[in-house]
């Protein structure tokens, strides 16, 4: 009875039930989802959370039990957390992130798009013109592991088989999820290089194209330029693509990094950093795609034309997807991830 | 004026911690988030780090039984999904629990620490995928150019070229060492901080706990001994509740308060808790009636 007569003391007697309440709530909010609450428990959180966050207030002022404001400052935290953080449905999310969220980001670097892609093409024509004069470049561009036998001292006979029957040896379905994982390092790779200024990720996108200009020229040299074309664009025009948005991404952040603009250089490449993330989601989508194109797609269509068909028609789907101007506020979303 | 710098220290104190950050929610209330030591981060990765290669073993091990009994042709596909899984595993298994409810990892729940957007508000999608590609550079890198290292050591220029490359990556690898709120290059541009999530329960309250039926009485004179700093370091030592301690405490506030009591001649440890837990409750008691009027004795020396 004694105890009751400090008002803080009342105080937190007449309120304990509600704060007990949040946090069983919130426990079950924690464990499992937000369908694991009752509609009735739905409109109570809030007015909890309301109660609990006031009772904070109340209690700094006017108790001076540590204990209690520690609890009433963890337990608002931990509803914060809860009712402003991730409560969207994953497939909301997705729908969020492919209609507007990947497009946007990816329009949003253009500029760095055009200049990644640049850099590759001067990659590519740098490694082709110097492979053409001089076939001993080639080993000097090309990864032993990427070049699978397929060396200068082949024969064209040779390089005409690998074009065409790479599924029957190598593990068709091995050889696409290593160049899966492998791509997508190399993108993901491109993407963090970036922070250091950029550089690293132009770098790495000029290495790739070197690589790609070298295996152009050893197929070029044997008279096998057209159907290398074929077997490259059909999983090129993705996968090629993806690596040069990775690339634009990384250097969307470095030259944040270096030039931030009249924000804050924090909030500056915060906000980039959002921004090229999206589209690095994207790119390991595309990814994806290329190497069930490249493992499946390639060896099961061996006509140049319709490779050709393929590849291009892909890119074409791609721009298309990214570039059609087009009205994103017209998707009925309001602004926020969370709330749809 | 002797008064000021106490008060001041006093008031620190309370805030004392150089981790607390404050977020203001949207109903304007200022909650302090305490940030994640180094200690707490570095163990948290080192969990997800043990989980990640114990589930890959646990994979190659499920894996090399179902190649029993296949051809070549069985071999390989186990091999690609073997590769598939390793990657998704390095990945996405810190974006898959970062983006869930409690925003953390195994290792960082173990640690009772989780990610949150530094602005406050939704921890967003893109914001965890992008701390979490970061991952590439900040340990991938530098453990790469680590290896490489070791092997070339003895390869002259390239040796020296690899050397080189190791200590630059070790700048993205040491970069939460070089700022206040610990964030990495990830962190850094997804926007978020990792913080505490403490999860503390409502003890008892001690003002509650006493049973002396008024068997302490206090004069005004004995109360105004002590201020809030006083109440908070006594509400300390009661939780503990170390027979040694009481023992010290009692002594010193009797001696203070020149509490002549023939009662407590046999001194044992309950009638000592008992005492004190009264002195807690008459303390507080005066303590927040002041504050209901606007008055926050600091500590002691603050005659107010």
């Amino acid at each position: 009875m004694s105890g009751a007569s400090l008002k803080s003391h009342k105080f937190r007697l007449d309120r304990e039930a509600d704060w007990k309440q949040l946090e069983v709530l919130l426990k079950r909010l924690e464990n499992r989802s937000i369908r694991s609450l009752t509609d009735a428990e739905m409109i109570a959180l809030p007015a909890l959370y309301r109660a609990t966050l006031s009772s904070l207030s109340v209690a700094r002022a006017t108790s001076l039990d540590q204990d209690v404001i520690a609890y009433l400052e963890s337990l608002s935290t931990r509803a914060y957390f809860s009712i402003y953080g991730n409560q969207t449905k994953m497939s909301a999310r997705l729908r969020y992130f492919f209609t507007i969220g990947w497009p946007q980001a990816v329009q949003n670097i253009t500029r760095e798009t055009i200049a990644s892609a640049l850099i590759m093409f001067l990659g590519a024509l740098l490694a082709y013109v110097l492979v053409r004069n001089n076939m001993d470049w080639y080993f000097s561009f090309m990864p032993e592991g990427l070049m699978g036998g397929r060396t200068p001292a082949s024969t064209a006979l040779e390089l005409r088989d690998t074009l065409y029957h790479d599924g029957d040896k190598s593990g068709l379905t091995a050889f696409a999820s290593y160049l899966f994982s492998h791509n997508s390092r190399v993108a993901i790779l491109a993407f963090a290089l970036g922070f250091a200024f950029a550089i690293p990720s132009a770098t790495l996108v000029l290495y790739n194209g070197c690589t790609l200009g070298a295996f152009v020229a050893l197929f070029v040299d044997k008279g096998l330029g057209f159907e290398l074309g074929g077997w490259l664009i059909i999983h090129g025009a993705t996968e090629l693509f993806a690596i040069v948005l990775a690339g634009a991404a990384g250097m969307k952040i470095g030259w944040t990094v270096a030039f931030p603009g009249k924000m804050s250089r924090m909030e500056a490449v915060g906000k980039a950093g959002a921004e090229s993330a999206s589209v690095l989601g994207g790119v390991v989508i595309m990814l994806f795609l290329a190497g069930l194109l490249e493992g499946f797609g390639r060896q099961l269509i061996t006509n140049d034309y319709a490779r050709y068909g393929i590849g291009i028609t892909t890119l074409l789907l791609w721009l298309a997807y990214f570039y059609l101007p087009r009205n994103f506020e017209a998707f009925k979303f309001d602004g926020t991830v969370g709330t749809s | 004026m002797s008064q000021a710098p106490k008060k001041s220290r006093a008031n620190t104190s309370y805030n004392a911690d150089r981790n607390v950050r404050t977020l203001i929610t949207p109903e304007g209330i200022d909650l302090r988030l305490r940030i994640a030591d180094g200690g707490a981060r570095v163990g948290a990765f080192t969990i997800d780090l043990a989980i990640m290669i114990a589930t890959l073993i646990a994979i190659t091990y499920a894996l090399s039984f179902t190649t029993i009994g296949m051809g070549d042709r069985g071999e390989e596909v186990v091999v690609a999904v073997w590769v598939m899984l390793a990657f998704f595993l390095r990945n996405f298994y810190f974006m898959f629990f970062e983006m869930g409810p409690k925003a953390a990892t195994p290792g960082k729940r173990a640690m009772k620490i989780r990610v949150a957007n530094r602005h406050g508000g939704h921890l967003k999608a893109n914001a965890v995928f992008a701390r979490n590609a970061m991952r590439e550079l900040e340990f991938f890198l530098p453990l790469s150019f680590f290896f490489s290292a070791i092997f070339m050591m003895n390869q002259g220029v390239d040796g020296w070229l690899t050397l080189l490359g190791l200590i630059w990556s070790f700048i993205f690898l040491l970069f939460p060492l070089f700022n206040k709120d610990r964030l990495r290059a990830g962190d850094l541009i997804a926007g978020t901080w990792v913080v505490k999530s403490p999860k503390p329960f409502l003890s008892k309250d001690l003002a509650e706990s006493q049973k002396s039926d008024g068997r302490y009485r206090f004069s005004q004179s004995q109360i105004d001994a002590y201020g809030v700093k006083e109440l908070h370091v006594l509400e300390n030592v009661l939780r503990k509740n170390d027979p040694k301690t009481i023992e010290e405490v009692t002594t010193r506030i009797m001696t203070k308060i020149e509490w002549a009591d023939p009662t407590n001649a046999d001194a044992s440890h309950a009638s000592r808790l008992e005492f004190l837990n009264a002195y807690y409750a008459a303390l507080r008691g005066k303590l927040e009636t002041k504050l209901l009027f606007g008055v926050r004795r600091a500590d002691k020396f603050d005659k107010r």
